[in-house]
């Protein structure tokens, strides 16, 4: 909510109490404050501009001329000359920094700044003559001196009508001459001071939405910086998943893992060691080690899929072997990527495949499934294709599957999606599918 | 046999140690990380070093390239990697160096105890063993044309081979008679263009050759 909509709350009183409440509402004297501020504000930025330029244009017009008298005073022409296109701007920026001050400050108005002129090297000093925000700018400081002044002495004339009205009055009617002249000027002024806040909010609007399009960022760099803060948050937040696996791979690697081997090995000792063991006892240390080893492989396989440390270690291309191998029917793996992807394309490639081969195998009912990788300039194009049933879609609004088959498959359009990529499926019922992933491969 | 252990989990380590012992190897060192091993390599002169791949500081690849160290500098000490998960990459690298005397196992494979001092036996004598996952990595990779022309039964063969096994091993797990396992050997050397070779390691780098290629 921004000090405007406070204002426009409907009061619960008629218009006269809404008009006198006005008077003493903190809105009203921030918008005086506001206006009174810009005054002597837009008047020095006005003047030290106005300086700026005919300082620098007599002293052009001197050089042009051909200077005269002391030499020191050429000196100074050549200075002012050569300075004077650097300091106008940033006087221009200067100023709107304050301006923007004055409104956070008084108004509680929060207008971002308009982001810096890019590029360095010797040209950066002239450079923000090109640059729109500064132009922009420059318009507002104009437009600053009229509204200040105008406006400054409206809203301090219809203040100050509380004191003007019997002073008038007093002149007009001590005369005795124009009784009728005087009681018209006393109303008139009197009925000033209710409208004073109101014309103080009108000007502090006005001067606002000035502000809003002269002051801050374009609509387009406005776009421009969203987009980079949002392209930003989404990498941050890819990275942050990324590194999220990372450490649950770890944890159940030195962990878990470690204790389900220890926990097979005793069991696999005991079997081999207890032959003299009554039968009985001999079976279910037997049945303990199956179930064991059987944990183990489950969990290995899991936790395979996650994200391996052959990925960051070996890259992508050694990576897929280790899913490509363990999915239960067999898999034709075909990689061509000379140069490795960035980790986070790695990963999101990676997932791809360990998904959809636990889809294919999940529910294609495939008997061969052939996982391509190729790397083609900026490009890198994952394919999974099975031989099985089809019927596999993207769609959200199509009828799932009884099994549960395609929520997963909108997961990793998701993904990489994620990282500017796209999925397409092409799986007419009755099969062949391929599931196609295209990433950018990043820097 | 003398052994060294390279294994940065106290649980897992005091696990092998009394598997080994239990299993005749005597025990001369026990370490948590590749530099404590090449030291203890270094100075005990062990017949063979059995080493975790994921060890500190880095916790991705240690044990393969100490593996290589050992290989380099110590041709006569055997080694047996071990780890949760393995790679055909890491396998690759560690055949490049030495392909006798070397083994490379997922850590499940202790479990199967019988199995399991057998493969160490196996790679102490000088020979291989090759977890069957680490094949099937392998195996994915071929273009499909060349193995489809082997039978189901030769592919196991293939396999077995692959993982460092010698005739009577594949005799032992496959239940067939010595002759049709020598049968199958032959058969695949022939269909695959692969010279017939006398010793069991040639054999296995025969066949890994081709699967790499």
């Amino acid at each position: 909510m921004t000090w405007m909509d406070t204002v426009r709350a409907p009061g619960r009183g008629g218009p006269l109490t809404d008009a006198l409440r006005a008077l003493w509402s903190p809105q009203s004297w921030r918008a005086t404050l506001h206006v009174l501020l810009g005054a002597p504000l837009g008047v020095g930025a006005g003047a030290v501009i106005a300086g700026l330029v005919l300082v620098w244009a007599a002293a052009v017009w001197s050089l042009a001329e051909g200077p005269t008298g002391a030499r020191w005073l050429a000196v100074l022409y050549v200075v002012v000359a050569v300075s004077g296109p650097v300091a106008l701007p940033w006087c221009v920026q200067a100023f709107g920094a304050v301006q923007r001050a004055r409104f956070r400050s008084v108004l509680g108005i929060e207008l971002a700044a308009p982001s810096p002129v890019a590029g360095g090297g010797p040209l950066r000093l002239v450079r923000p003559w090109r640059a729109p925000t500064t132009w922009r700018q420059l318009g507002y400081h104009l437009l600053a001196l009229v509204v200040g002044l105008v406006g400054g002495g409206l809203v301090a004339i219809c203040w100050s009508a509380v004191v003007l009205a019997p002073w008038y009055a007093d002149g007009l009617w001590s005369g005795a001459q124009r009784p009728g002249v005087g009681l018209g000027v006393t109303v008139l002024t009197l009925a000033l001071l209710p409208a004073a806040p109101w014309v103080a909010r009108g000007l502090a609007r006005i001067d606002e939405a000035a502000a809003r399009a002269l002051l801050g960022p374009s609509r387009g760099e406005e776009l421009a910086l969203r987009v980079e803060s949002l392209a930003r948050s989404r990498a941050e937040i890819v990275a942050a998943t990324d590194a999220e696996r990372r450490r649950i791979e770890r944890d159940l690697h030195d962990g878990t893992q470690r204790r389900l081997v220890a926990l097979a090995m005793h069991l696999g000792m005991a079997r081999a060691g207890l032959t003299d063991a009554p039968e009985p006892v001999r079976q279910v240390i037997a049945q303990a080690h199956d179930e064991a080893t059987e944990a183990l492989r489950e969990l290995r396989q899991l936790v395979r899929g996650l994200h391996p440390a052959v990925l960051d270690d070996r890259g992508l291309d050694a990576a897929l072997s280790g899913i490509a191998c363990t999915a239960p029917l067999p898999v034709a793996l075909r990689v061509d990527m000379a140069t490795r992807c960035s980790p986070s394309v790695e990963a999101v490639a990676y997932f791809v495949v360990s998904e959809a081969l636990t889809n294919v195998a999940k529910h294609a009912n495939a008997s061969h499934a052939e996982v391509t990788v190729e790397r083609t300039g900026d490009r890198l194009r994952v394919v999974v294709a099975d031989d099985g049933r089809g019927g596999a879609t993207l769609d959200p609004t199509a009828a799932p599957p009884a099994d549960g088959g395609g929520t997963g498959l909108r997961g990793l359009a998701q993904r990489a999606a994620a990282v500017d990529g796209t999925l397409t499926v092409d799986s007419p019922p009755g099969g062949p599918t391929a599931i196609t992933v295209e990433l950018p491969c990043g820097s | 046999m003398r052994v060294v252990i390279a294994e940065d989990s106290v649980l897992l380590q005091a696990g092998l140690t009394k598997l080994l012992s239990d299993g005749g190897f005597e025990l001369v060192a026990a370490v948590g990380d590749a530099e404590a091993l090449l030291r203890a390599v270094a100075e005990h002169r062990p017949d063979v070093a059995v080493v975790d791949v994921r060890m500190p500081p880095t916790h991705t690849d240690e044990g393969i390239r100490a593996a290589l160290v050992i290989g380099r500098q110590y041709p006569e000490i055997a080694v047996l990697v071990l780890s949760q998960y393995v790679e055909e990459r890491y396998a690759t690298d560690l055949l490049s160096e030495r392909t006798s005397a070397v083994g490379y196992l997922l850590k499940d494979r202790v479990a199967h105890v019988a199995d399991f001092l057998d493969a160490l036996r196996r790679v102490a004598a000088g020979g291989t063993a090759l977890d069957p996952e680490v094949v099937a990595q392998l195996l994915v990779r071929r273009r499909i044309d060349p193995l489809d022309r082997l039978t189901p039964r030769e592919l196991q063969v293939l396999k077995l081979m692959a993982e460092g096994r010698s005739n009577n091993g594949i005799t032992e797990a496959l239940r067939v008679s010595p002759s049709a396992v020598e049968k199958f050997v032959s058969n695949i050397f022939a269909k695959l263009d692969l010279s017939p070779t006398d010793t069991d390691h040639r054999r296995v780098l025969a066949v890994l050759r081709f699967l790499r290629t």
